[in-house]
Protein backbone atom coordinates (compact mmCIF):
# COMPACT_ATOMS: atom_id res chain seq x y z
CA UNK A 1 0.00 0.00 0.00
CA UNK A 2 1.32 3.41 -0.99
CA UNK A 3 0.49 5.83 1.81
CA UNK A 4 1.72 9.32 -0.44
CA UNK A 5 -0.71 12.08 -1.15
CA UNK A 6 -0.57 14.95 -2.92
CA UNK A 7 -3.90 16.82 -2.72
CA UNK A 8 -6.46 16.68 -0.22
CA UNK A 9 -8.94 14.72 -1.81
CA UNK A 10 -6.32 11.88 -2.14
CA UNK A 11 -5.55 12.18 1.66
CA UNK A 12 -9.58 11.40 2.21
CA UNK A 13 -9.36 8.68 -0.42
CA UNK A 14 -6.58 6.74 1.51
CA UNK A 15 -8.13 7.09 4.57
CA UNK A 16 -11.39 5.93 3.68
CA UNK A 17 -9.93 2.92 1.56
CA UNK A 18 -9.21 1.41 5.11
CA UNK A 19 -11.04 3.16 7.74
CA UNK A 20 -8.21 4.83 9.70
CA UNK A 21 -7.64 8.35 10.32
CA UNK A 22 -5.34 11.23 8.54
CA UNK A 23 -3.03 11.16 11.52
CA UNK A 24 -2.17 7.17 10.77
CA UNK A 25 -2.28 8.09 6.89
CA UNK A 26 0.47 10.14 7.97
CA UNK A 27 2.68 7.74 10.32
CA UNK A 28 2.31 4.79 7.86
CA UNK A 29 3.66 7.27 5.00
CA UNK A 30 6.98 8.25 7.12
CA UNK A 31 7.63 4.69 8.04
CA UNK A 32 7.55 4.55 4.31
CA UNK A 33 9.73 7.36 2.94
CA UNK A 34 12.33 7.27 6.34
CA UNK A 35 12.23 3.47 6.45
CA UNK A 36 12.16 3.74 10.24
CA UNK A 37 9.88 1.66 12.47
CA UNK A 38 6.50 2.97 13.66
CA UNK A 39 7.86 3.50 17.82
CA UNK A 40 10.50 5.60 16.52
CA UNK A 41 8.22 7.62 14.43
CA UNK A 42 6.20 8.08 17.08
CA UNK A 43 9.46 8.66 19.49
CA UNK A 44 10.75 11.76 17.23
CA UNK A 45 7.15 13.33 17.80
CA UNK A 46 7.11 12.52 20.92
CA UNK A 47 10.47 14.68 21.46
CA UNK A 48 8.68 17.63 19.77
CA UNK A 49 5.63 17.27 22.18
CA UNK A 50 7.76 17.85 24.83
CA UNK A 51 9.67 21.05 23.37
CA UNK A 52 6.26 22.14 22.57
CA UNK A 53 5.53 21.58 26.54
CA UNK A 54 8.28 23.05 27.85
CA UNK A 55 8.02 26.38 25.07
CA UNK A 56 4.56 27.27 26.40
CA UNK A 57 4.90 26.41 30.20
CA UNK A 58 8.38 28.60 30.33
CA UNK A 59 6.41 31.46 28.80
CA UNK A 60 3.36 31.38 31.13
CA UNK A 61 5.44 30.90 33.99
CA UNK A 62 8.42 32.73 33.64
CA UNK A 63 9.01 36.63 32.52
CA UNK A 64 10.58 35.74 29.54
CA UNK A 65 12.18 39.02 27.63
CA UNK A 66 13.21 39.47 23.50
CA UNK A 67 17.05 40.29 22.94
CA UNK A 68 15.53 43.11 21.34
CA UNK A 69 13.45 44.06 24.40
CA UNK A 70 10.61 45.10 22.01
CA UNK A 71 8.36 41.49 23.68
CA UNK A 72 8.08 38.96 26.14
CA UNK A 73 5.61 39.08 29.80
CA UNK A 74 2.29 39.40 27.87
CA UNK A 75 0.97 35.52 27.67
CA UNK A 76 1.32 35.64 31.28
CA UNK A 77 -0.99 38.82 31.66
CA UNK A 78 -3.70 37.33 29.13
CA UNK A 79 -3.41 33.46 30.97
CA UNK A 80 -4.06 34.95 34.54
CA UNK A 81 -6.64 37.41 33.00
CA UNK A 82 -8.42 34.21 31.37
CA UNK A 83 -9.71 33.08 34.68
CA UNK A 84 -12.15 35.95 35.16
CA UNK A 85 -14.57 34.88 32.24
CA UNK A 86 -13.17 36.79 29.72
CA UNK A 87 -15.20 37.75 26.83
CA UNK A 88 -14.01 35.11 24.24
CA UNK A 89 -13.91 32.85 26.61
CA UNK A 90 -11.81 31.12 29.42
CA UNK A 91 -10.54 28.22 27.01
CA UNK A 92 -9.95 30.19 23.85
CA UNK A 93 -8.25 33.08 25.62
CA UNK A 94 -6.12 30.08 27.44
CA UNK A 95 -5.20 28.81 24.48
CA UNK A 96 -4.15 32.00 22.94
CA UNK A 97 -1.91 32.43 25.72
CA UNK A 98 0.07 29.80 25.77
CA UNK A 99 0.35 30.22 21.74
CA UNK A 100 2.12 33.86 22.63
CA UNK A 101 3.70 32.06 25.24
CA UNK A 102 5.79 29.79 22.56
CA UNK A 103 6.18 32.44 20.66
CA UNK A 104 7.46 34.84 23.17
CA UNK A 105 9.87 32.02 24.13
CA UNK A 106 11.25 31.78 20.55
CA UNK A 107 11.90 35.61 20.70
CA UNK A 108 14.13 35.17 23.52
CA UNK A 109 16.42 33.00 21.85
CA UNK A 110 14.61 29.79 23.36
CA UNK A 111 13.71 26.24 22.04
CA UNK A 112 10.73 25.75 20.39
CA UNK A 113 9.03 23.84 17.50
CA UNK A 114 8.77 25.62 14.10
CA UNK A 115 4.98 24.80 13.20
CA UNK A 116 5.17 25.00 10.50
CA UNK A 117 7.65 27.82 11.17
CA UNK A 118 9.35 30.04 13.66
CA UNK A 119 7.08 32.54 13.45
CA UNK A 120 3.75 30.66 13.44
CA UNK A 121 5.18 28.21 16.18
CA UNK A 122 2.51 28.85 18.97
CA UNK A 123 -0.69 28.40 17.34
CA UNK A 124 -0.49 24.57 17.30
CA UNK A 125 1.15 24.13 20.72
CA UNK A 126 -1.23 26.49 22.56
CA UNK A 127 -4.41 24.72 20.98
CA UNK A 128 -3.57 21.61 21.65
CA UNK A 129 -2.17 21.83 24.94
CA UNK A 130 -4.54 23.99 26.54
CA UNK A 131 -7.42 21.61 24.94
CA UNK A 132 -5.57 18.67 25.72
CA UNK A 133 -5.90 20.05 29.69
CA UNK A 134 -9.39 21.01 29.30
CA UNK A 135 -10.75 17.74 27.84
CA UNK A 136 -7.87 15.29 29.21
CA UNK A 137 -6.23 14.51 26.31
CA UNK A 138 -3.83 12.07 26.70
CA UNK A 139 0.14 12.19 25.01
CA UNK A 140 -0.58 9.65 22.70
CA UNK A 141 -3.97 11.52 21.69
CA UNK A 142 -1.95 15.02 20.99
CA UNK A 143 1.06 13.03 19.29
CA UNK A 144 -1.61 11.88 16.41
CA UNK A 145 -3.21 15.47 16.59
CA UNK A 146 0.41 16.60 15.78
CA UNK A 147 0.54 14.04 12.86
CA UNK A 148 -2.30 15.22 11.17
CA UNK A 149 -1.09 18.65 11.26
CA UNK A 150 1.75 17.76 9.37
CA UNK A 151 -0.36 15.38 6.66
CA UNK A 152 -2.76 18.63 6.55
CA UNK A 153 0.84 20.95 6.59
CA UNK A 154 2.06 19.44 3.77
CA UNK A 155 -0.31 20.18 1.73
CA UNK A 156 0.15 23.36 1.97
CA UNK A 157 4.07 23.17 1.63
CA UNK A 158 3.25 20.52 -1.78
CA UNK A 159 0.66 22.74 -3.33
CA UNK A 160 1.18 26.86 -2.35
CA UNK A 161 4.07 27.78 0.42
CA UNK A 162 4.47 27.70 3.78
CA UNK A 163 6.99 30.72 3.77
CA UNK A 164 6.01 34.60 4.64
CA UNK A 165 8.71 35.65 2.26
CA UNK A 166 6.78 33.74 -0.77
CA UNK A 167 2.99 33.73 0.40
CA UNK A 168 2.73 36.70 3.42
CA UNK A 169 1.35 35.72 6.55
CA UNK A 170 -1.61 33.80 5.49
CA UNK A 171 1.42 31.03 4.62
CA UNK A 172 2.38 31.22 8.05
CA UNK A 173 0.15 31.71 10.88
CA UNK A 174 -2.79 31.31 8.49
CA UNK A 175 -1.39 27.98 8.10
CA UNK A 176 -0.55 27.18 11.10
CA UNK A 177 -4.15 28.26 12.32
CA UNK A 178 -5.35 25.22 9.11
CA UNK A 179 -3.16 22.95 10.65
CA UNK A 180 -4.46 23.46 14.34
CA UNK A 181 -8.16 23.34 13.42
CA UNK A 182 -7.57 20.23 11.50
CA UNK A 183 -5.63 18.47 14.39
CA UNK A 184 -8.25 19.56 17.18
CA UNK A 185 -11.47 17.95 14.70
CA UNK A 186 -9.50 14.37 14.59
CA UNK A 187 -8.76 14.52 17.84
CA UNK A 188 -12.15 15.51 18.97
CA UNK A 189 -13.66 12.66 16.82
CA UNK A 190 -14.34 14.37 13.42
CA UNK A 191 -14.00 12.47 9.67
CA UNK A 192 -11.21 13.26 7.57
CA UNK A 193 -13.18 15.15 5.40
CA UNK A 194 -14.60 17.10 8.92
CA UNK A 195 -10.72 18.25 9.56
CA UNK A 196 -10.14 19.48 5.82
CA UNK A 197 -13.28 21.52 6.63
CA UNK A 198 -11.69 23.41 9.60
CA UNK A 199 -8.53 23.59 7.85
CA UNK A 200 -10.52 25.37 4.49
CA UNK A 201 -12.44 27.89 7.01
CA UNK A 202 -9.27 28.70 9.07
CA UNK A 203 -7.68 29.98 5.74
CA UNK A 204 -10.92 31.55 4.89
CA UNK A 205 -10.77 33.79 7.30
CA UNK A 206 -7.35 35.09 6.86
CA UNK A 207 -6.96 34.82 3.48
CA UNK A 208 -4.22 37.50 1.81
CA UNK A 209 -2.88 38.29 5.36
CA UNK A 210 0.49 40.01 4.58
CA UNK A 211 3.55 39.81 6.45
CA UNK A 212 4.65 43.28 7.59
CA UNK A 213 7.07 42.68 11.03
CA UNK A 214 8.54 45.43 12.36
CA UNK A 215 12.57 46.00 12.12
CA UNK A 216 12.40 42.98 10.47
CA UNK A 217 11.78 40.67 13.88
CA UNK A 218 9.64 37.71 14.44
CA UNK A 219 7.85 40.28 17.13
CA UNK A 220 5.57 42.63 16.16
CA UNK A 221 2.90 41.43 14.97
CA UNK A 222 4.11 37.48 14.88
CA UNK A 223 3.10 37.34 18.59
CA UNK A 224 -0.27 38.51 18.87
CA UNK A 225 -1.29 36.89 15.11
CA UNK A 226 -0.22 33.82 16.82
CA UNK A 227 -3.06 34.59 19.63
CA UNK A 228 -5.35 34.98 16.44
CA UNK A 229 -4.47 32.08 14.87
CA UNK A 230 -5.09 30.12 18.25
CA UNK A 231 -8.41 31.69 18.28
CA UNK A 232 -9.13 31.21 14.56
CA UNK A 233 -8.31 27.42 15.03
CA UNK A 234 -10.87 26.93 18.16
CA UNK A 235 -13.69 28.50 15.91
CA UNK A 236 -12.99 27.09 12.23
CA UNK A 237 -12.75 23.67 14.64
CA UNK A 238 -15.92 24.19 16.16
CA UNK A 239 -17.76 24.93 12.78
CA UNK A 240 -16.77 21.56 11.55
CA UNK A 241 -17.56 19.75 14.20
CA UNK A 242 -21.13 20.87 13.98
CA UNK A 243 -21.50 20.26 10.61
CA UNK A 244 -20.44 23.25 8.83
CA UNK A 245 -18.96 22.72 5.50
CA UNK A 246 -16.42 24.71 3.67
CA UNK A 247 -18.34 25.91 0.39
CA UNK A 248 -15.03 26.18 -1.62
CA UNK A 249 -13.24 22.41 -1.22
CA UNK A 250 -9.80 22.45 0.65
CA UNK A 251 -7.47 21.65 -2.49
CA UNK A 252 -9.12 24.99 -3.91
CA UNK A 253 -9.05 27.25 -1.43
CA UNK A 254 -5.01 25.62 -1.03
CA UNK A 255 -4.84 26.84 -4.57
CA UNK A 256 -6.32 30.30 -4.02
CA UNK A 257 -4.02 31.10 -1.30
CA UNK A 258 -1.16 30.02 -3.29
CA UNK A 259 -2.49 32.88 -6.09
CA UNK A 260 -3.13 35.28 -3.95
CA UNK A 261 0.06 34.93 -1.88
CA UNK A 262 1.94 35.32 -5.22
CA UNK A 263 -0.17 38.41 -5.83
CA UNK A 264 0.68 40.21 -2.64
CA UNK A 265 3.95 42.67 -3.44
CA UNK A 266 7.35 42.15 -2.19
CA UNK A 267 6.35 45.14 0.40
CA UNK A 268 4.68 42.72 2.23
CA UNK A 269 6.18 39.85 1.95
CA UNK A 270 8.99 39.67 5.24
CA UNK A 271 10.86 42.42 3.93
CA UNK A 272 9.82 44.96 6.47
CA UNK A 273 9.19 47.97 3.56
CA UNK A 274 5.32 48.30 3.83
CA UNK A 275 2.49 47.74 5.89
CA UNK A 276 3.09 47.92 10.02
CA UNK A 277 6.92 47.86 9.37
CA UNK A 278 6.74 50.78 7.40
CA UNK A 279 4.52 53.52 10.17
CA UNK A 280 6.87 55.54 11.45
CA UNK A 281 7.18 53.90 15.03
CA UNK A 282 8.16 50.76 13.51
CA UNK A 283 10.66 53.06 11.71
CA UNK A 284 11.65 54.16 14.76
CA UNK A 285 11.96 50.99 16.56
CA UNK A 286 14.33 50.02 13.63
CA UNK A 287 17.06 52.54 13.76
CA UNK A 288 16.93 51.62 17.83
CA UNK A 289 17.97 47.43 16.82
CA UNK A 290 20.67 48.63 14.27
CA UNK A 291 22.48 50.84 16.97
CA UNK A 292 22.10 47.74 19.23
CA UNK A 293 25.02 46.15 16.98
CA UNK A 294 27.85 47.84 19.00
CA UNK A 295 26.65 46.01 21.68
CA UNK A 296 27.55 42.91 23.68
CA UNK A 297 25.60 41.61 26.49
CA UNK A 298 24.28 37.92 27.46
CA UNK B 1 11.48 19.30 -2.13
CA UNK B 2 8.55 17.26 -3.15
CA UNK B 3 9.22 14.59 -0.86
CA UNK B 4 8.47 16.09 2.82
CA UNK B 5 8.80 14.48 5.71
CA UNK B 6 5.95 14.91 8.50
CA UNK B 7 9.25 16.18 10.77
CA UNK B 8 9.86 19.37 8.02
CA UNK B 9 6.59 20.10 8.67
CA UNK B 10 6.55 19.91 12.35
CA UNK B 11 9.62 20.79 13.14
CA UNK B 12 12.54 21.48 13.38
CA UNK B 13 13.10 21.74 17.19
CA UNK B 14 15.21 25.25 17.19
CA UNK B 15 16.52 27.73 19.06
CA UNK B 16 14.80 30.57 18.03
CA UNK B 17 13.97 33.28 16.91
CA UNK B 18 14.42 32.82 13.47
CA UNK B 19 15.36 30.07 11.05
CA UNK B 20 17.52 32.10 8.80
CA UNK B 21 18.44 34.47 11.04
CA UNK B 22 19.26 32.12 13.89
CA UNK B 23 19.14 28.54 13.33
CA UNK B 24 21.22 29.07 9.88
CA UNK B 25 23.75 30.96 11.34
CA UNK B 26 24.13 28.44 13.76
CA UNK B 27 24.84 25.71 10.98
CA UNK B 28 27.12 28.21 9.52
CA UNK B 29 28.98 28.85 12.87
CA UNK B 30 29.48 24.91 13.52
CA UNK B 31 30.36 24.11 9.49
CA UNK B 32 32.83 26.75 9.91
CA UNK B 33 34.36 25.07 13.15
CA UNK B 34 34.54 21.52 11.17
CA UNK B 35 36.58 22.91 8.22
CA UNK B 36 38.76 24.69 10.82
CA UNK B 37 38.73 21.75 12.59
CA UNK B 38 40.97 22.21 15.76
CA UNK B 39 40.53 24.53 18.51
CA UNK B 40 40.39 28.30 18.26
CA UNK B 41 42.22 31.43 19.35
CA UNK B 42 40.23 33.97 18.12
CA UNK B 43 37.16 34.64 15.01
CA UNK B 44 36.17 37.71 13.59
CA UNK B 45 32.87 37.85 12.24
CA UNK B 46 31.82 40.15 9.42
CA UNK B 47 28.29 40.38 8.75
CA UNK B 48 26.72 41.67 5.47
CA UNK B 49 22.79 42.63 4.03
CA UNK B 50 19.99 41.66 6.69
CA UNK B 51 22.21 39.94 8.64
CA UNK B 52 24.17 43.14 9.17
CA UNK B 53 20.83 44.79 9.72
CA UNK B 54 18.63 42.82 11.90
CA UNK B 55 21.30 40.59 13.53
CA UNK B 56 21.41 41.76 16.67
CA UNK B 57 17.84 41.74 17.22
CA UNK B 58 17.54 37.86 15.90
CA UNK B 59 20.38 36.76 17.90
CA UNK B 60 22.48 36.34 15.07
CA UNK B 61 25.63 36.93 16.86
CA UNK B 62 25.12 34.73 19.68
CA UNK B 63 24.27 32.53 16.89
CA UNK B 64 27.11 32.51 15.16
CA UNK B 65 29.43 32.26 17.98
CA UNK B 66 27.49 28.88 19.44
CA UNK B 67 28.11 27.31 16.31
CA UNK B 68 31.57 27.93 15.88
CA UNK B 69 31.93 26.81 19.41
CA UNK B 70 30.26 23.26 18.50
CA UNK B 71 26.64 24.06 19.69
CA UNK B 72 24.21 23.26 17.22
CA UNK B 73 20.80 24.62 16.16
CA UNK B 74 18.57 23.21 18.96
CA UNK B 75 20.80 23.70 21.77
CA UNK B 76 19.49 25.54 24.81
CA UNK B 77 22.90 27.19 25.45
CA UNK B 78 22.89 29.42 21.98
CA UNK B 79 21.82 32.37 24.18
CA UNK B 80 24.66 32.00 26.68
CA UNK B 81 27.27 32.13 24.16
CA UNK B 82 29.28 35.07 24.88
CA UNK B 83 29.67 33.54 28.41
CA UNK B 84 30.69 30.07 26.63
CA UNK B 85 33.39 32.09 24.38
CA UNK B 86 34.47 33.71 27.38
CA UNK B 87 35.15 31.07 29.61
CA UNK B 88 36.32 29.04 26.64
CA UNK B 89 38.75 31.62 26.01
CA UNK B 90 38.25 32.62 22.56
CA UNK B 91 38.48 36.10 21.49
CA UNK B 92 35.26 36.83 19.32
CA UNK B 93 34.77 40.03 17.64
CA UNK B 94 32.32 41.70 15.34
CA UNK B 95 31.93 44.59 12.67
CA UNK B 96 28.45 44.65 10.67
CA UNK B 97 28.87 45.57 7.53
CA UNK B 98 27.13 48.09 5.19
CA UNK B 99 28.74 46.59 1.97
CA UNK B 100 26.82 45.30 -0.22
CA UNK B 101 26.88 41.36 -0.47
CA UNK B 102 25.53 38.52 -3.60
CA UNK B 103 23.15 37.50 -1.21
CA UNK B 104 21.61 39.23 2.29
CA UNK B 105 22.66 36.91 4.83
CA UNK B 106 25.97 36.71 4.83
CA UNK B 107 28.86 36.11 7.00
CA UNK B 108 32.28 36.06 6.26
CA UNK B 109 34.23 34.20 8.84
CA UNK B 110 38.33 34.48 10.13
CA UNK B 111 40.03 32.53 12.50
CA UNK B 112 43.60 31.66 13.87
CA UNK B 113 43.47 28.13 15.45
CA UNK B 114 45.76 27.83 18.44
CA UNK B 115 48.61 26.58 16.34
CA UNK B 116 48.02 29.64 14.92
CA UNK B 117 46.74 28.67 11.59
CA UNK B 118 44.34 31.07 9.73
CA UNK B 119 41.42 29.64 8.20
CA UNK B 120 38.80 31.80 6.16
CA UNK B 121 34.86 31.01 5.39
CA UNK B 122 32.05 32.75 3.65
CA UNK B 123 28.78 31.66 3.79
CA UNK B 124 25.08 32.35 3.72
CA UNK B 125 21.94 31.58 5.16
CA UNK B 126 19.22 30.55 2.31
CA UNK B 127 16.04 30.19 4.46
CA UNK B 128 14.64 27.46 6.50
CA UNK B 129 17.80 26.89 8.10
CA UNK B 130 19.63 25.91 5.38
CA UNK B 131 23.04 26.98 4.49
CA UNK B 132 25.40 27.49 1.68
CA UNK B 133 29.32 27.67 2.46
CA UNK B 134 30.73 29.54 -0.75
CA UNK B 135 34.04 30.12 -0.15
CA UNK B 136 37.14 28.62 1.88
CA UNK B 137 40.47 30.37 2.10
CA UNK B 138 39.65 32.36 -0.81
CA UNK B 139 38.24 29.52 -3.02
CA UNK B 140 34.88 29.39 -3.98
CA UNK B 141 33.24 26.06 -3.28
CA UNK B 142 29.60 25.29 -2.85
CA UNK B 143 28.92 22.88 0.56
CA UNK B 144 25.28 22.62 2.07
CA UNK B 145 26.13 20.74 5.18
CA UNK B 146 23.22 18.57 4.63
CA UNK B 147 25.91 15.41 3.74
CA UNK B 148 28.76 14.15 4.79
CA UNK B 149 31.16 16.22 2.79
CA UNK B 150 34.79 15.80 1.60
CA UNK B 151 36.80 18.64 0.35
CA UNK B 152 39.92 17.60 -1.31
CA UNK B 153 43.00 19.97 -2.22
CA UNK B 154 45.16 18.34 -4.79
CA UNK B 155 47.38 18.60 -7.99
CA UNK B 156 45.36 19.78 -11.03
CA UNK B 157 46.58 16.63 -13.52
CA UNK B 158 45.03 13.83 -15.30
CA UNK B 159 43.47 10.81 -13.20
CA UNK B 160 43.14 12.64 -9.73
CA UNK B 161 39.19 12.35 -9.82
CA UNK B 162 38.95 9.23 -10.83
CA UNK B 163 41.64 8.04 -8.39
CA UNK B 164 39.52 9.49 -5.44
CA UNK B 165 36.48 8.14 -6.66
CA UNK B 166 37.42 4.54 -7.06
CA UNK B 167 39.03 4.32 -3.92
CA UNK B 168 35.73 5.96 -2.35
CA UNK B 169 33.96 3.04 -4.66
CA UNK B 170 36.10 0.66 -3.26
CA UNK B 171 35.60 1.68 0.32
CA UNK B 172 31.44 1.21 -0.59
CA UNK B 173 31.15 5.31 -0.14
CA UNK B 174 28.63 6.64 -2.49
CA UNK B 175 29.04 9.97 -4.27
CA UNK B 176 25.65 12.11 -4.14
CA UNK B 177 27.09 14.87 -5.71
CA UNK B 178 30.55 16.14 -6.83
CA UNK B 179 32.02 19.78 -7.63
CA UNK B 180 35.65 20.66 -8.77
CA UNK B 181 37.04 23.90 -8.63
CA UNK B 182 40.56 25.96 -9.39
CA UNK B 183 42.19 29.10 -9.94
CA UNK B 184 44.05 27.94 -13.44
CA UNK B 185 45.14 24.57 -15.54
CA UNK B 186 47.88 22.82 -13.91
CA UNK B 187 47.30 24.64 -10.48
CA UNK B 188 49.20 22.83 -7.57
CA UNK B 189 45.97 23.35 -5.49
CA UNK B 190 42.65 22.78 -7.01
CA UNK B 191 40.06 21.56 -4.69
CA UNK B 192 36.92 18.59 -4.84
CA UNK B 193 34.19 19.21 -3.26
CA UNK B 194 32.44 15.64 -2.70
CA UNK B 195 28.97 15.35 -1.20
CA UNK B 196 28.44 11.53 0.04
CA UNK B 197 25.98 9.27 1.58
CA UNK B 198 27.72 7.27 3.91
CA UNK B 199 30.80 9.27 6.52
CA UNK B 200 33.65 8.78 5.17
CA UNK B 201 35.77 7.57 8.90
CA UNK B 202 39.35 8.92 9.43
CA UNK B 203 40.67 5.13 8.65
CA UNK B 204 38.61 5.52 5.17
CA UNK B 205 40.27 9.23 5.10
CA UNK B 206 44.13 7.89 5.53
CA UNK B 207 43.23 5.12 2.97
CA UNK B 208 42.39 7.69 0.43
CA UNK B 209 45.70 10.30 0.91
CA UNK B 210 47.67 6.88 0.69
CA UNK B 211 46.12 6.04 -2.75
CA UNK B 212 46.31 8.89 -4.24
CA UNK B 213 49.44 10.48 -4.22
CA UNK B 214 48.00 14.08 -6.06
CA UNK B 215 45.79 14.55 -2.72
CA UNK B 216 47.64 17.04 -1.06
CA UNK B 217 44.85 18.11 1.92
CA UNK B 218 41.74 16.43 3.08
CA UNK B 219 38.91 17.63 5.16
CA UNK B 220 35.63 16.25 6.14
CA UNK B 221 32.83 18.46 7.50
Amino acid sequence: MNYDFKTGIELVKLCDAEDIKISEVMIRREMDISETAREDVIAEMRSSLHVMRESSEKGLTEKVQSVSRLSGGEAMKLYSYADAEPLSGSHTCKAAAAAMAVVEVNAAMGRIVAAPTAGASGILPGVLLETGKARNWSDDQLIEGLFCAGAVGMLFAKNATISGAAGGCQAETGVAAAISAAALVEISGGSPMQCLDAAAIAIKNIEGLVCDPVAGLVECPCIKRNAMGAANAMLSADMALCGITSLIPFDEVVVSMYNVGRDIRPEYRETSKGGLAATPTAKLIASGIKRMNGRRDD
Amino acid sequence: MENFSVFDIIGPRMTGPSSSHTAGAVRLGYIARRIIGAELDSVHFTLYGSFAETGRGHGTDKALIAGILGLLPDDPRISSANRIARESGVQIDFTFSDEPADHPNTVDIDAVDVNGKRTTVVGRSVGGGNILITEINGLDVEVTGDYPTLIIQHHDVPGVISDVSRVLAQLGVNIAYMKVFRHGRGDMDAYMCIETDNAVTPDMQAIIRRLCPDVHELMVI
